[in-house]
């Protein structure tokens, strides 16, 4: 399978699409921009909290299908989430692009591991991870 | 002579390289044109056999290097028709050269209320530089608008260019869609108020005939990279007489003539433009570029990227569900061609063409004023030089065409 095959699978394209969890929220608990200023990707999350549990969460952003299908996968992942579990599915999706660990996501988060073929385009790690860091902003304040 | 195209692709040791196992398709000049031989061997050898600081040394070498250096100005004047070689300031690209401008020319000229003219289609090179201005000295920016095509808008020009201009910038060909402006009709009104115009020339110099006097350009800049060049030599030409108006912008070796412990008096052009040990080996090879470019001729170059740009557009245009942007009057264009597949971002296929070998640009190109007036967030940009030809197009058809078949699901229309 080509990379860009392997890359530009069903499974983003239909995030891409169709993404999960995509709006603006009133009066979230957090809110965070972010911004990749080369390329001009924007995602801009809102989480709601009921007491540690991700209550609500969503996002809205403009940008290539790498980072839009990115926030969908991580909404979808997130919803109903505690914020350590957040933390830690943060710290394996990073891993996995930035540090070339292996992903032993569960089986829930699935859809995560079809974004290891960014890994293959180093340009392109920027996008996947665009998401992730702007909710490492959000939920680090 | 006759345009060899053959010939000129084997001057260039890189386009006969593989590219993610393909052959490479280059298609990104408007970026950075590729470097013949003739100037990798001439750096090469600077380095290898000739290497010396400039303008001090007595030694041999040194005097080689200044001699060879001091050849290249006087080659760069001549490609742009200048009058003599001391108008011409080395820099380290057009960036540079338009913020020496903006500092030197700018700061000593340019006062609270006056105003700059720029255009909606403006690189950030030569706006940020202005913005900046503006802000210190609360002058005020102003911007010929576009007309649909991302020609100019002139029907207004003479309430827009008015007796408070000062300065009018603006590109001579947009790095973005093509467009050669029509300088003749803003350079005959700013001449009427008295305002002073500089000529963005980073996209003009590299495929159109130039002459800087003939045209009256005040102050013109551009780099050496795109016009076959090394990177960091940037150009900028001014009119004898500004260029003898405009204070010194950075202060430091080579631009002094006495130098006492509280105070200094500054050289004579173009020294006084030029602190510090410059880009030498740059210098040296940009001038075997020039020579290169005059080797093949300008207007030659301008023939065969015009041909290539019927061709290309043609078969865009066949392929169906595109936007393109840019004016089809070939007569206003570069050989430059914007593009996007509504739905698809062009990043997203800028990555599936680099896997085919196929380099273009995708993004905004330096110029958002430019993607806010057509609401998108970037273009797919394939531009083309001398060295570039129809199976170059064919290629690029060939990679749009699997972009389309992975991305069919998501396209409009």
């Amino acid at each position: 399978m080509s990379l860009s095959d392997s890359l530009y699978q069903e499974v983003l394209l239909d995030h891409y699409q169709n993404p999960r969890h995509h709006g603006k929220m009133e009066h979230s608990d957090l809110h965070q921009e972010g911004v990749n200023p080369l390329c001009g990707d924007e995602v801009e999350l809102f989480l709601k909290l009921d007491g540690d549990i991700i209550s609500e969460i969503s996002f809205v952003g403009k940008g290539c299908s790498i980072s839009q299908a990115s926030a969908s996968m991580l909404t979808d992942s997130l919803y109903g989430k505690t914020i350590s579990e957040a933390k830690s599915l943060l710290h394996q999706f990073k891993g996995m692009l930035l540090e070339d660990k292996v992903p032993n996501f569960s089986e829930e988060y699935e859809d995560l591991e079809s974004m290891e073929a960014v890994k293959k385009i180093p340009a392109r790690i920027k996008c996947a991870t665009l998401a992730w860091n702007t909710l490492e902003k959000a939920i680090g304040k | 002579m006759s345009f060899d195209l053959e010939k000129i692709r084997k001057d260039f040791p890189i386009l006969s390289t593989q590219m993610n196992g393909k052959p490479l398709v280059f298609l990104d000049s408007a970026a950075s044109s590729q470097k013949p031989k003739s100037v990798i061997d001439t750096i090469r050898k600077y380095y290898e056999a000739e290497n010396a600081n400039i303008h001090r040394g007595v030694y041999y070498l040194s005097q080689k290097a200044t001699e060879k250096y001091e050849m290249a100005r006087i080659k760069t004047s001549r490609f742009i028709g200048a009058a003599c070689a001391k108008v011409v300031i080395f820099t380290r690209n057009t960036t540079e050269s338009i913020n020496l401008v903006a500092q030197s020319w700018g700061r000593t000229n340019i006062h609270e209320g006056d105003e700059i003219v720029l255009t909606e289609l403006e690189h950030h090179s030569n706006l940020v530089p202005w913005q900046m201005l503006a802000q210190e000295k609360q002058a005020v920016l102003k911007f010929i608008p576009l007309n649909q095509d991302s020609t100019l808008d002139l029907t207004n020009l003479d309430e827009i260019i008015t007796e408070r201009v000062k300065l009018v910038a603006l590109a001579q060909m947009s790095n973005v869609t093509g467009t050669i402006h029509d300088l003749s009709a803003i350079i005959r009104r700013a001449r009427e108020v008295g305002a002073k115009v500089l000529i963005d020339g980073a996209q003009g110099i590299c495929h159109l005939p130039t002459n800087v006097q003939k045209e009256d350009f005040d102050f013109y800049a551009f780099s050496a990279h795109k016009m076959l060049g090394p990177t960091g030599v940037g150009i900028l030409y001014a009119k004898e007489e500004i260029l003898d108006t405009m204070p010194p912008w950075m202060g430091g070796g080579d631009m002094i003539s006495k130098v006492w412990k509280d105070k200094s008096t500054y050289a004579d052009l173009p020294a006084r433009l030029e602190a510090g040990t410059p880009n030498i080996s740059g210098v040296i090879g940009f001038g075997a570029a020039l020579e290169y470019l005059e080797s093949v001729g300008m207007q030659e170059i301008r023939n065969h990227e015009l041909e290539l740009l019927q061709y290309a557009l043609d078969r865009l245009e066949d392929f169906g569900g595109l936007e393109l942007y840019g004016t089809n009057d070939l007569s206003k264009r570069g050989g430059v061609i914007s593009f996007n597949f509504p739905g698809v971002h062009p990043h997203d296929v800028g990555s599936i063409l680099d896997e085919e070998g196929i380099a273009i640009r995708v993004g905004h190109h330096c110029a958002q004023p430019f993607m806010d007036f057509k609401g998108i967030a970037g273009t797919c940009r394939a531009s083309f030089y001398l060295y570039n030809t129809k199976e170059d197009v064919d290629s690029l058809l060939v990679g749009l065409k699997k972009v389309k078949e992975i991305f069919g699901r998501v396209l409009k229309r």
